[in-house]
């Protein structure tokens, strides 16, 4: 779409330079010399009673102003309003090694920690489950005593009908994989600001969260206090990832803290605080049947998910749901049976993680399709060139795809990766494997459904010429502040040095949802064009007034308000906005984004999840070169589409690529927690290993524009429908380099030397045989 | 015990009296309200407080401020005189080299150390220099690439 004037190329980030100068301020560089320093006592098992607390030691410490307990707060919290079971401080148990269980407010860290160690906790331990398997064995203890066998939520889905499907089949294949469980790593360590004023009963908090509007409820809730007394402010975020999609316990203790010392707390976590609080993407199996005619085309679908989902509900049972919701939607399947088991484990909670629910499953599908085009002879584009959609549709569970550029994203990455010409001819130790993936933009139903829209702004007229946006959108650095600004200025026909943008400040913005399942760009660019339109109405108005013409003459284009064709007659912006504000005073337009009704899924029960207004489409290429002797993995080069509707900003879309292929890489070859009797192994940046700079590799990106329907300038999400794909496509490569299959995440090298060793004697076995 | 230090910071001379066990990081972030420097780990993992003592990259995190005494140190406060950008400030901003830009402030420093000694440095010579560096948002991509534009933009 030539026609733009300041949309389609690429933009730096409005708030960049404060990012690169050091002026950008996150949250625990707000503190002052006031601020008290917070710490949290945590559990040293990972399942039991509490026997004994007694803090009276501690409170007597000089310098220590607050000490909480769970005793503080009997108001359980979660995102899901139907499965709130977690207290910010725990009551009665423990269900994880490093839960929260008291916290205390001093003058300065040494105090703290001091303080900290005067509290006599006992607690009589209770049988601890750390795996699903564990967990739901038949003698198991449970960890929550209305849930029995351990099981969260259980999903049995069907569509169409899976066994005829398979009666249609020439080639039926199952197979299991295990990924492991992976977290989030953002940069910057958990940390919340809160600052109580005892004379007013107001509550100030400045937290690192996607969800600054669900803090604002959750702390509400839980202080049984009035939202209108509470202000929540979103400074700078160093990334989330999906770790800040709920409000997160240090959240509501930083807020109980300062509301018990009267005054100005911050709670900064360590690393070591950050990876227990977790909400990761959980440890899941994945068993897998598909049947296939001889031409690829999928004819049915089987799966069986369990999820080691951690002591408490978070986002688990969307979790699960998604699981057997986005096997839909890629390809056209009218076949689909799927059953979910999201398990309580004395871990830390999972939750929302890039690429919710679908990544471990996206991985052992597309695996699944290569070995299958093997054995019937396809090749792995032309298996997944059977069984396209044709756009637009309806998936069999319901779920609406308007606009589909999987095939184009699939003759990129064949093409530019020399696919044809390469592929199952490199020498042996080098390969190329592929894979598809898609995500939603945004969900179609929103968590908290209070029928409000989806996503509004306000946009302000200034005397200055200025034009401010209100949003509540959160930047947490994939751009969603610069995407409404080049909104408005597109509109509006403006320099972006106009607009300025104000954000996440409850006492001034507009709320919003949050930043989570790409749903910013959709909704909120939505919101942002409709919001500038109508501004752009006004400032017409007031043009023709001005013009003596009709307004449906009046065109407003590069800072000026002209009838074209009439040379005479053109005003300036800033004449049209004194004419704008005499006539009306003052300015401020809103725009809104409710989601359609079709796009809200099926009627099934849990068919809301996975309904979304568009998805993206990717297909990746990724080229490896296997060292056979140590197990070592380099991934060469990747070359990754994706469909992502229209690049609004074409800049910040190859950064978002870039870092979901780079993200999946890290899954699939280092990144996995690790527990030892509860104890966190992994819980530092050295062994949560993931890839530095110096083993990442280059990056091909291809923007694929479908032009959506319903998309603000024809945009869909960027930034997690890459991710799932480059799992199944190393794993692939992996294949076409060695022969050899694995079904395990993460591919290290100890394993796949393993998986060598094994396929070695197997070869030797069949070689003595014959 | 507290001892009195007098080190260079950003061009200013600043005599301090510091307890032995104050690590650099603290001092620039609470002492000087420097909080450009980010803390990322629990020490010594991610290279977000990448520092220069004397024109050479170091870890803010694992450093006592009593060691920088005599020293000059650079921040990240320190590389826009006059509110320019400096070359690799410019081209982090321009390539987007920086998404939530937590990791930025010591990613950069740690590229500055590098164009001092190397103004013409190859991609893996980069990686190499930030190997020390990590970086959740931009798969390391843009940040090679802000760091060559810079070596360019210099030339």
């Amino acid at each position: 779409m030539k026609d733009h004037s300041t949309i389609g190329r690429p933009a730096p980030l409005v708030d960049g330079i404060e990012k690169v100068t050091g002026r950008a301020r996150y949250t625990a560089d707000l503190a002052d010399r006031d601020t008290l320093t917070a710490r949290i006592l945590r559990s040293p098992v990972a399942h039991g009673r509490i026997a004994r607390l007694d803090t009276s030691r501690a409170e007597a410490l000089p310098g220590v102003l607050a000490v909480v307990t769970g005793a503080d707060c009997d108001v359980p919290y979660g995102v899901i309003p139907i499965a709130q079971n977690e207290f910010p401080l725990a009551r009665d148990k423990v269900r994880y090694r490093g839960e929260p269980v008291a916290a205390v407010a001093a003058v300065d860290a040494g105090t703290a920690e001091a303080a900290l160690a005067l509290i006599a906790l006992e607690i009589e331990p209770l049988p601890a489950h750390a795996t699903a398997a564990e967990a739901r064995a038949p003698d198991a203890t449970l960890l929550h005593d209305d849930k029995p066998g351990n099981i969260e939520r259980e999903v049995h889905h069907e569509f169409g009908s899976a066994e005829a499907g398979f009666a249609e089949a020439d080639l039926i294949r199952e197979e299991t994989f295990s990924c492991a469980e992976v977290h989030h790593a953002m940069m910057e360590p958990n940390a919340t600001l809160a600052e109580y004023d005892p004379e007013r009963a107001r509550l100030t908090l400045h937290s690192c969260t996607q969800v600054p509007f669900y803090v604002h409820l959750a702390v509400a809730r839980c202080l049984q206090m009035d939202t209108s007394r509470i202000r929540v402010v979103k400074p700078f975020v160093g990334g989330g990832f999906g770790h800040r999609t709920e409000t997160l316990n240090f959240e509501i203790i930083a807020a109980l803290l300062a509301r018990k010392a009267g005054g100005k707390v911050l709670l900064r976590l360590s690393r070591e605080e950050t990876f227990l609080t977790h909400r990761g993407r959980p440890q899941t199996d994945v068993r897998l049947k598909i049947g296939m005619k001889r031409d690829g085309t999928l004819t049915a679908v089987e799966a069986e998910v369990v999820m080691a989902g951690g002591a408490y509900a978070g986002y688990g049972l969307v979790t699960i749901l998604y699981a057997g919701a986005l096997i839909h939607g890629l390809y056209a399947i009218e076949n689909v049976k799927y059953d979910g088991y999201r398990v309580y484990t004395n871990t830390p909670p999972c939750g929302a993680m890039r690429g919710h629910g679908t990544v471990d499953m996206r991985h052992a599908f597309e695996c699944m399709l290569d070995r299958m085009a093997r054995e019937l002879g396809l090749d792995p584009f032309a298996l997944r060139r059977a069984n396209l959609l044709e756009a637009p549709t309806f998936t069999a569970n319901g779920l609406m795809v308007n606009s589909y550029g999987l095939p184009e994203a699939l003759d990129r990455v064949e093409a530019a990766s020399g696919w044809a010409e390469r592929r199952g001819k490199l020498p042996r130790g080098r390969g190329l494997g592929m894979a598809c993936s898609h995500y939603v933009s945004g969900a179609a139903k929103p968590v908290h459904w209070t029928g409000e829209p989806h996503a509004v702004v306000q946009m302000r007229l200034e005397f200055d010429g200025a034009v401010t946006v209100l949003t509540g959108a959160s930047d947490i650095g994939q751009g969603s502040s610069t995407i409404v600004a080049l909104a408005a200025a597109e509109v509006l026909g403006i320099d972006m040095g106009r607009v300025r943008v104000v954000a996440n400040d409850s006492e001034v913005t507009p709320k919003d949802n949050g930043s989570y399942s790409s749903r910013v760009t959709f909704m909120v660019g939505n919101a942002a064009i409709e919001a500038a339109r109508a501004l752009r109405e006004k400032l017409i108005l007031a043009a023709a007034e001005k013009l003596e013409a009709d307004p449906a003459d009046v065109v407003c284009e590069g800072e000026s308000f002209f009838i074209p064709g009439a040379a005479q007659s053109e005003l300036p912006w800033q004449e049209v906005v004194y004419a704008a504000l005499a006539r009306e005073g003052t300015l401020t337009e809103k725009g809104t984004f409710r989601t359609p009704e079709k796009a809200q899924g099926g009627k099934h029960r849990g068919g809301a999840v996975g309904s979304t207004m568009g998805f993206s489409y990717g297909a990746q290429v990724v080229e490896v070169s296997v060292d056979e002797a140590t197990g070592q993995i380099t991934v060469e080069q990747v070359w990754s589409a994706l469909d992502v509707g229209y690049a609004i900003n074409p800049l910040a879309v190859e950064g978002q690529i870039e870092g979901s292929v780079w993200m999946g890489m890290a899954q699939a070859m280092s990144e996995e927690t690790a527990w030892r009797d509860g104890l966190h192994a992994h819980a530092n940046l050295l062994d949560y290993r993931f890839p530095t700079i110096a083993e990442s590799p280059p990056v091909e990106v291809h923007i694929v524009e479908s032009i959506d329907p319903l998309g603000p300038f024809g945009a869909k999400e960027a930034g997690e429908g890459a991710l799932s794909g480059f799992p199944p496509a190393l794993v692939n490569a992996v294949a076409d380099a060695l022969g050899i299959d694995v079904n395990f995440l993460p591919v290290t090298p100890d394993r796949l030397l393993e998986a060598v060793i094994k396929w070695r004697r197997a070869q030797k076995r069949a070689g003595g045989a014959a | 015990m507290s001892r009195i230090i007098k080190l260079e910071v950003n061009g200013r001379v600043v005599e301090d009296l510091v307890p032995d066990n104050l690590l650099l990081v603290d001092y620039l972030r609470e002492r000087l309200a420097l909080t450009g420097t980010k803390m990322g780990c629990d020490g010594g993992e991610c290279g977000a407080c990448t520092v220069l003592i004397d024109g050479v990259a170091r870890l803010s995190c694992i450093t006592l401020a009593v060691a920088a005494d005599g020293c000059a140190v650079e921040t990240i406060e320190g590389q826009a005189p006059g509110g320019r950008l400096s070359p690799l400030q410019r081209a982090f901003h321009e390539h987007l080299g920086t998404q939530c830009g937590f990791c930025t402030p010591g990613m950069i420093m740690a590229a500055e150390s590098l164009l001092r000694a190397n103004p013409d440095p190859s991609e893996a010579e980069i990686r190499e220099a930030l190997g020390g560096n990590l970086c959740r948002c931009t798969g390391y991509v843009k940040i090679i690439r802000s760091v060559r534009a810079a070596a360019e933009a210099m030339a």
